[in-house]
């Protein structure tokens, strides 16, 4: 209520006196009338004003370059990550051995596949029940069957090594960030960057410090991972009671009881959502992680889907799917998974009934695999594959779509995409950096402003202004499309509890989905090509805002609605004047989800098409340029940051404004 | 009381928040109200506190919330450092002591109950009970002996391998209660421990309390907010507001001579008879004719309303419960206090 007042009765003052963000504005709209003004008569603007000026773009890449060579080469640190790396190797090479019998020490592999779907099954037999424990099972059961055996095991072999590191370490960072606040003031930067920096430009700096193949893909997995682990062990070690501290130290507990014994424990829920988060990432990471060599369903279904296979592509689409599913589900249900206890004089045999299960289960499976070689491997002609038939019918769906799918395509890139794209490099530099110092000012004054001013001054120091721009025109199209479609849906969706419940089931689990997943369908419609990338960047990013809008809307507390209700509201006018302005603030979260998904989806996408960023990411990860590399990933960043600052700080303030949570 | 060394004794103590407090602390004037200190952008949570609390003794410190109840509570055990004054733990400067004094002191003598159970939820009631004992290093054995014995004590036995999530919040105060009385404390501090629990199980927790309390007969601090409670269970009764102790004394103290004003309306509302008991009322033994039957000092006015109408003696003698003679009760100070004097009346 104060803000308001207060902005109301200085109205007029500001009126008569220039502001910041008036300034910007008009500035902004001036270039853009005098750049018009000269094109219709012919001419254009001077270069210094309509693009960055030369001065002010400096060789960043080269810089980074040099430093990268001064502390790998110089500095020793190659060897360091080297090291690191045969660590890592070494593991890798025991779980390469055990689930798909790689000739390295301890040589006992491969596990035959049936002990490991028993063992999947008896995992989520014993989290959540038999509906998960067939889930998990029969996922692996799938896998043997579709002949996909030795790729999956190639991705899970990394999975298995790289989710446990990256959780040891980002459960330690986190403990050290909660214990030194110094160390949290340096980290919370970098874990907001990491946030937004596209996948490809992590791999960069692997490629040069690692090399390639599942190692690097290994700890490029690990990297990427570990941010989100330290934020939830970080959010949790805040969140325990400062009673049950208390309750700690008048029991006497030294420093390090009451961290292990007190806080560690007490975090456990925030500690495994963190691992939840870990093995997600682990996952979409791994199978990105084919563009430098890894192994596994990742390469199988980029080599696919490029050779345009979509049958095959499809089931291990499928696989990913399953794998993702399962995993989420698994780990998500070891979070909720509370203690329960057992009547006093419970024999050992049924306090354990599970491990004997699965050990008797496994002995089953040893057996049937020694004398039936069927159940020890699938070959891959015996696999059971249905890519055949599935390419039939696609061509079939296919055939019957193409039509209005190539005049989708033919009419958004001649009437919409093409003119938005020229439109968008035609725009000044200056007036974009000024209007987007506007937009900061309107949202939070002269800090925001700032804000903004920095990060897309310096995307335009970068010199890749116009890439950027590219980028920034797919991506705000792929929003206001995911908006059209993800909107009307979250508010269909939200008008009954049964159907809100089951849509948000949906989002959840398209969300656990890695993104590539997300480019087989729209191959299959349109091809390989920009409106492809677009389908692909709709799909993944429509979800986030379906699902934030059906969540703001069933947030409107009951009291209200009831109070329009009484008031004699209709339907209609409750949802305009009651639920759709409270549900805002969350409704823009959703929208920020949607314009990360859509950056990152539109950086993955680049290799099917589009000539922005994650084209030119694409290329310096081929050629091993760290410095190009991480110049572009920032590029990404820096827009993904500021629009998630304008968003988060709206939001926050405008929830704050109408009282609600 | 034989021992007259208080167990806890604190002289002038004061806890500040703000941007410096220690110099802050040399500088104030030891009079200053909440809002001067405030003023100069200090938080006065405990302001000039003094307090002796005696063996076997249990001071109830009562208070609205803000009050600095809790905060003075967490100064004794020092959960919380104090900015000034001294306070001694049996005859030890507790803020003098290190880290390792400290935790051995929490280890052998000190015990306390939170408002909201502090249970870790992943251990089982008996491995909760146990935490204090695993922490001293005890052997885990004699460490679940003990813990099975402290569950006998608050009647929880069948509950050992339940986890706090499975119980109700009356049971899951019973294991904090036991968890603190597992070391055997000399000292026993309960921060509002029955305040997030309903009212009829409060009432039932007030009861075994003090049955737990005369088996046991700690020294204890004990908050609470809620008056009645206080009434019920204190010695004597220490009431806070604004971070100073506006009073401390029995509760028959208190309610016939309220030292402040904010007692006074504090005591407003409140039946004076029935807290009052006939030795808190008795005056001293002078020449007066004290013979005839006695009353027992430590019933309520109240209680003794009948016996106090229908008796025409204009002196009472009381005594205590060996039946000793304490005092004498003057039956129209009584009969005042029971149904208000003439002036009251006719106000």
């Amino acid at each position: 209520m104060n803000a308001f007042n207060l902005s109301s009765s200085n109205g007029l003052l500001v009126k008569k006196s220039f502001n910041l963000g008036t300034v910007l504005w008009m500035l902004a709209l001036a270039l853009v009338i005098l750049k018009f003004i000269s094109w219709t008569m012919g001419a254009g603007l001077p270069v210094w004003l309509s693009k960055p000026p030369n001065f002010l773009v400096w060789p960043f890449a080269d810089w980074i370059n040099a430093f990268f060579n001064f502390i790998s080469e110089d500095l020793g640190l190659k060897s360091l990550t080297r090291l690191f790396a045969s660590g890592v190797e070494w593991f890798l090479d025991i779980t390469a051995n055990l689930l798909y019998g790689k000739s390295r020490w301890p040589r006992i592999g491969p596990i035959p596949w049936t002990v490991i779907a028993v063992t999947a099954f008896m995992a989520g037999y014993a989290l959540r029940g038999w509906k998960l424990g067939i889930l998990a099972g029969g996922t692996f059961v799938w896998v043997a069957v579709m002949g996909q055996w030795k790729w999956t095991m190639e991705t899970m072999s990394v999975i298995v090594v790289a989710a446990p590191l990256a959780i040891v370490m980002g459960l330690l960072l986190g403990i050290l960030a909660w214990r030194y606040k110094n160390f949290e003031n340096i980290l919370s930067p970098i874990l907001n960057l990491a946030q937004t920096y596209p996948h490809f430009a992590y791999m960069v700096p692997v490629i040069v410090f690692i090399g390639v193949g599942p190692k690097a893909g290994a700890i490029v997995t690990i990297i990427f991972a570990v941010p989100p682990m330290v934020r939830m062990s970080l959010l949790g070690m805040k969140k325990v009671p400062k009673e049950v501290i208390e309750s700690g130290q008048m029991s006497g507990c030294t420093k390090r009881q009451l961290l292990w014994s007190v806080r560690v424990p007490t975090a456990r829920t925030e500690i495994l959502i963190g691992v939840n988060q870990v093995i997600m990432q682990c996952l979409a990471m791994v199978v990105l992680a084919s563009f430098i060599g890894m192994p596994g369903l990742g390469q199988k279904l980029l080599q696919l889907l490029q050779a345009l296979k979509i049958g095959r592509s499809f089931e291990i689409g499928v696989t990913i799917v399953l794998l993702a599913i399962t995993l989420d589900r698994c780990s998500k249900a070891w979070a909720e998974k509370q203690p329960e206890h057992f009547e006093r004089g419970t024999s050992w045999a049924v306090r354990n009934k599970m491990l004997l299960i699965w050990l008797g289960l496994m002995a089953v499976a040893f057996i049937l695999a020694y004398f039936i070689p069927i159940a020890h491997e699938i070959k891959r002609t015996q696999a059971f594959s249905i890519a055949k038939y599935l390419d039939d019918w696609l061509d079939l769906f296919v055939r019957f779509v193409q039509p209005a799918a190539d005049w989708l395509r033919a009419f958004l890139i001649v009437n919409i995409l093409i003119p938005l794209r020229e439109f968008y490099l035609w725009l000044p530099f200056w007036s974009v950096l000024a209007f987007f110092g506007f937009l900061g000012w309107r949202v939070g004054k002269l800090y925001s402003c700032l804000v903004c001013l920095a990060y897309v001054g310096l995307i335009g120091m970068s010199s890749w202004w116009d890439r950027s721009m590219i980028t920034a025109y797919t991506v705000s199209f792929s929003v206001f499309v995911c908006c059209l479609i993800g909107l009307p849906l979250g508010i269909w969706a939200s008008a009954n509890e049964k159907r809100a419940l089951k849509v948000l089931l949906i989002c959840d689990t398209a969300q656990t989905f890695p993104s590539f997943i997300y480019l087989i369908p729209v191959v299959m419609l349109f091809g390989v090509n920009d409106v492809a990338v677009i389908g692909a960047v709709v799909v993944s990013g429509m979800v986030p805002m379906a699902r934030y809008t059906i969540e703001g809307l069933r947030g409107v507390p009951t009291q209200m609605l009831e109070a329009g209700q009484m008031s004699g509201a209709t339907t209609m006018q409750s949802l305009w004047n009651i639920k759709l302005p409270l549900a805002v603030p969350t409704i823009m979260i959703g929208l920020n989800q949607t314009v990360m998904f859509s950056l990152f989806m539109m950086i993955i996408a680049a290799f099917i098409g589009t000539q922005g960023l994650g084209q030119e990411l694409q290329r310096s990860l081929s050629a091993a340029d760290v410095g190009k590399g991480t110049v572009l990933g920032l590029c990404v960043a820096f827009m993904g940051l500021m629009i998630d600052h304008m968003i988060t700080r709206w939001s926050k303030e405008r929830k704050a404004a109408l009282g609600v949570e | 009381m034989t021992n007259n060394t208080p167990v806890i004794s604190c002289k002038n103590i004061w806890k500040l928040y703000g941007a410096n407090p220690e110099s802050y602390m040399k500088t104030v004037n030891p009079n200053a109200s909440f809002e001067e200190i405030r003023a100069d952008g200090y938080i006065s949570a405990v302001r000039n506190v003094s307090l002796e609390i005696q063996k076997g003794e249990m001071l109830v410190i009562m208070g609205l919330s803000g009050s600095g109840k809790s905060t003075l509570v967490r100064c004794l055990s020092r959960l919380v450092d104090i900015t000034g004054g001294e306070i001694l733990v049996e005859g030890e400067n507790l803020s003098e002591m290190n880290e390792k004094e400290l935790i051995e002191l929490r280890r052998n003598k000190m015990g306390m109950v939170f408002q909201n159970f502090a249970l870790l939820p992943h251990r089982t009631v008996l491995d909760n009970i146990a935490f204090p004992l695993e922490m001293r290093g005890q052997d885990r054995h004699e460490c679940r002996e003990r813990a099975m014995e402290v569950i006998k004590l608050v009647d929880l036995q069948g509950r050992e391998d339940y986890f706090p999530r499975e119980l109700s919040g009356g049971q899951q105060q019973r294991v904090g209660i036991a968890r603190s009385l597992a070391i055997e404390p000399d000292i026993w501090f309960l921060d509002e421990p029955f305040s997030a629990l309903d009212p009829l199980i409060r009432r039932e927790m007030q009861d075994e309390f003090l049955r737990l309390q005369e088996m046991l007969g700690k020294t204890i601090v004990f908050i609470t907010h809620d008056f009645d409670e206080a009434l019920r269970l204190a010695d004597r009764i220490a009431i806070m507001k604004d971070g100073v102790v506006e009073q401390c004394d029995t509760a028959d103290k208190i309610v016939l001579n309220p030292a402040t004003d904010y007692i006074k309306k504090f005591i407003e509302d409140i039946e004076k008879s029935r807290i009052v008991h006939a030795r808190g009322l008795a005056d001293p033994i002078a020449d007066e004719d004290v013979s005839g039957e006695a009353i027992d000092g430590n019933a309520t006015i109240l209680e003794l309303s009948r016996q106090l109408v229908e008796d025409e003696r204009t002196n009472i003698p009381v005594v205590s419960g060996k039946g000793k003679l304490i005092g004498v009760l003057n039956r129209k100070k009584a009969l005042d206090l029971l149904f208000g004097s003439h002036n009251g009346a006719s106000k």
